[in-house]
């Protein structure tokens, strides 16, 4: 083997290492990757059942219960265009509080409430995860120009 | 008064940093001689006016001085004194001057070990790191100044955020920019070598030292990050591939893509031009993580700004560094080239195969990290990249560069294959399965498809790592410092290894709503529920339960889970409570009143997590085992002196 054919096959040996692990990769990302909607979206119907997502909005003032003595909750989530029920059974965050932007991930159910697998911890008493922010910022804006109708 | 004499000595920092620049590259570029030794004055002036506006901030936040902003802005009259000087790094300001002060005293090593290279290599090294320098402090006082006042001043502060009032939080940034920063040297040293246009391989070995203990202590600081999260974020996650998290991985995995290819460069002559590129690349995601953490386009826990222009500068100086070094690499690299070759099953080979796996690797963190931020930009919609992205696509290359690993550290250099070392390596893996397979099923039980895997790859590194050094104490020979400490980092990363397999694979989970009285049962551990009672902190109030851990019956730890408010931000903080040991950690933490007298809890059961970070602080000392092993006595800086004199003399003439 001469020393150019040598390295052509070391070349080509790698170039398909590192084509492989990108296809491996993307593929990983394809499936793995989630998107993010808002209540709008959802009332749209932009989301199949049984699709995980990420939703963020605001938790309602005065919807949040409880099952008494269990880690059952139920909260409202809205954009202040569109709201969705959502249900978690599971240790709430820290920051989670009504008035305050959310994330959480998990599908929709047959009858169109969210549940939740995981809603998100964050540790920043101001934080507003800037997507939510978007969202409510936009749905703001079209109840204020509802109000001007 | 003593404020604004703080920020004076900022802004001569700052002119001294253009000076250092200036006389460092001008210098050698002008064959003028005087101007050499400029460098480092200018570099020892810098050094001085920093220690002064630290201490002058860091006398201010110890007097509760609320007029100056950062000051009311991070600290409180309430907060113990150790983090009120802690709090000095708690923001983006502080963490900048922070951030400037650790590249000064990397800048004083060098200038301390300055002897040991050619006047004019080590005029430029320092005309690169005045640059680096001069940007950080530009871009401190004209964005983010520490010193500005407040009028009027207010009576008392906005307190640390609660979740960085911990000890391992306030070590963790020193220590983390230790290792970021350090990266800055070996750019420095690639830059000058190419400014030079060096044919040699010395380079190399000049560098070699620098980039190991810059990258052991990277790895020191996101251990300590991670163990940091683990207990005080208060719910048991050590690693959420954050992109925080990851800013500072990335930069450790070309960081130890290039401690490797520069054992090639330095010992073989080979690899010359791409071990340039990774030493640039590595400071690059330096850089990159300053920009992704301090900007404000990554909104988590470490993203203190939000204003834009700190990031449009920020860009600004990226595009500068990053831009002109591979115009440099661009130009320079085609003459370095290397003549000699190697064999298919060589060490060389095997440190290829290393570089090509955890470049890809740090790719693979790359794509996921900055896929949300690109699809934002483009408006493609909002996405969210987390552990079932990063976890498969990441044991990809990874598992693959375990798996070279034994073979790679026994295989010879040039050409002659593994032919000596086969026998050793066959009983030693033989070993290793017996060993794992035990503990996979016998111990630990329930694996996933990839913890037999993990096992037998952790335990076979640990054992084929010790072959070596073992052989030598057996025949009564010196182990060299480098062999240790080389045996040394790989005995971390295979217990690192393990450490992740069975914390992945065997870890429970309970979250539950129990009354005080009730209890669970998770991996043989009871966890009894006992109440909660109302503490008091020195800055905070809060509830402190107690769960009483038993073990068929006999008692094992009794665990205290608190709920925090401080009064100041008024927010709620859940502080985990403990139990660790080698073998397990159990933890318990407290959520809320959910009614009817019962509280949510989560209970955890996580085998073998301690050797995440043990593995990883191993990993660190075996990096600086090799750098103090050749300082007292190896050929490498010594070599690299003799070299230097040689060089230095028909100048110095």
């Amino acid at each position: 083997m001469t020393p150019r054919r040598r390295r052509l096959y070391w070349v080509l040996g790698i170039l398909a290492g590192v084509g492989l692990a990108a296809a491996l990769a993307l593929r990983a990302f394809q499936q793995n990757v989630m998107e993010y909607y808002d209540p709008t979206h959802i009332a749209a119907g932009e989301i199949a059942q049984g699709k995980r997502f990420t939703l963020g909005g605001m938790v309602e003032q005065g919807s949040l219960k409880r099952t008494p003595g269990s880690l059952e909750v139920n909260f409202v989530v809205t954009d202040f265009r569109h709201s969705i029920p959502v249900h978690y059974d599971k240790v709430l965050p820290d920051l989670f509080r009504e008035g305050a932007g959310m994330v959480a991930h998990g599908r929709l159910d047959a009858q169109g409430t969210f549940i939740a697998d995981e809603v998100l911890a964050k540790h920043d008493e101001k934080y507003m995860p800037p997507e939510v922010a978007r969202s409510l910022a936009a749905g703001k804006q079209d109840a204020g120009k509802e109000g001007a109708h | 008064m003593i404020v604004e004499l703080g920020h004076y000595a900022l802004i001569l920092a700052l002119l001294l940093a253009a000076a250092q620049a200036f006389f460092g590259l001008a210098g050698p570029a002008l064959a003028r001689e005087r101007w050499f030794g400029a460098a480092p004055s200018a570099a020892a002036g810098q050094f001085v006016f920093l220690i002064l506006a630290t201490t002058v901030l860091v006398h201010a936040f110890i007097e509760d001085d609320f007029s100056v902003r950062y000051v009311a802005e991070n600290s409180n009259s309430a907060l113990p004194l150790f983090y009120r000087i802690a709090a000095l790094w708690g923001a983006h300001e502080g963490s900048l001057l922070l951030w400037i002060d650790v590249l000064s005293v990397w800048t004083i090593a060098v200038v301390a070990r300055l002897r040991f290279l050619p006047p004019a290599f080590g005029a430029r090294v320092l005309g690169v790191l005045g640059i680096i320098s001069f940007g950080f402090l530009a871009f401190t006082l004209f964005t983010s100044d520490p010193f500005v006042r407040l009028t009027p001043p207010v009576p008392d502060g906005n307190d640390l955020n609660p979740v960085l009032q911990d000890f391992a939080l306030a070590i963790h940034p020193p220590i983390l920019y230790t290792g970021y920063v350090g990266f800055a040297v070996s750019f420095a040293f690639a830059c000058a070598a190419m400014i030079e246009g060096r044919r040699d391989q010395l380079w190399a070995r000049w560098m070699r030292p620098w980039t190991v203990i810059a990258w052991a202590f990277l790895a020191w600081g996101i251990a300590l990050g991670s163990w940091w999260a683990y207990y005080e974020l208060g719910w048991g996650g050590f690693w959420f591939w954050d992109p925080v998290e990851n800013a500072s991985f990335m930069p450790w995995l070309v960081g130890t893509a290039l401690i490797h290819s520069l054992a090639v460069t330095d010992k073989r002559g080979l690899f010359k031009s791409w071990t340039l590129l990774l030493a640039v690349a590595a400071f690059s995601l330096s850089l990159l993580g300053t920009f992704l953490v301090r900007s404000g386009v990554l909104v988590s826990v470490h993203s203190f700004a939000a204003d834009p222009r700190r990031g449009i500068f920020i860009l600004a100086f990226l595009i500068i560094m990053i831009g002109g070094a591979l115009t440099l690499y661009a130009w320079r690299a085609p003459r370095m080239v290397s003549q000699a070759g190697f064999e298919l099953v060589s060490r060389e080979a095997f440190l290829l195969f290393n570089n090509l796996l955890l470049v890809i690797a740090a790719t693979v963190v790359f794509g996921g990290t900055m896929a949300p931020l690109i699809a934002g930009t483009l408006h493609l919609g909002t996405l969210s990249v987390g552990p079932p992205y990063f976890n498969p696509s990441f044991l990809v290359p990874v598992l693959p560069l375990l798996a070279l690993l034994s073979l790679g550290i026994h295989a010879r250099w040039r050409r002659g294959g593994l032919r000596e070392s086969r026998q050793r390596l066959l009983v030693s893996f033989a070993f290793a399965a017996v060993l794992a397979l035990a503990l996979v099923f016998g111990v630990y039980a329930h694996p996933l498809p990839l913890t037999p895997i993990g096992a037998v790859l952790g335990i076979w590194i640990i054992l084929s790592s010790l072959i070596d050094p073992l052989d030598r104490l057996r025949r009564g020979i010196r182990v060299p410092a480098a062999m240790l400490g080389m045996a040394i980092a790989h005995i971390g990363l295979g217990m690192f290894v393990l450490g992740i397999t069975f914390v992945q694979s065997n870890t429970l989970e309970r979250d539950i709503a129990l009354k005080p009285g009730g209890s669970v049962t998770l991996a043989g551990y009871n966890f009894r529920f006992d109440g909660v009672q109302n503490i008091e902190g020195p800055n905070y109030e809060g509830l402190r339960g107690t769960v009483t851990v038993t073990s068929d019956g006999k008692p094992v730890t009794v665990l205290h889970p608190e709920k925090r408010r401080f009064w100041v931000q008024g927010s709620v903080q859940t502080t985990a409570a403990i139990a660790d040991g080698l073998h397990r950690d159990l933890l318990a933490s407290l959520g809320d009143d959910v009614g009817a007298g019962a509280y949510s809890l989560r209970f955890q059961y996580r085998p073998l997590i301690r050797f995440v970070w043990l593995g990883a602080f191993i990993m660190a000392i075996g990096g600086v085992t090799v750098v103090i092993g050749r300082r007292q006595r190896g050929p490498g800086w010594a070599a690299a002196a003799q070299h230097t004199t040689v060089v230095s003399e028909p100048g110095s003439a």
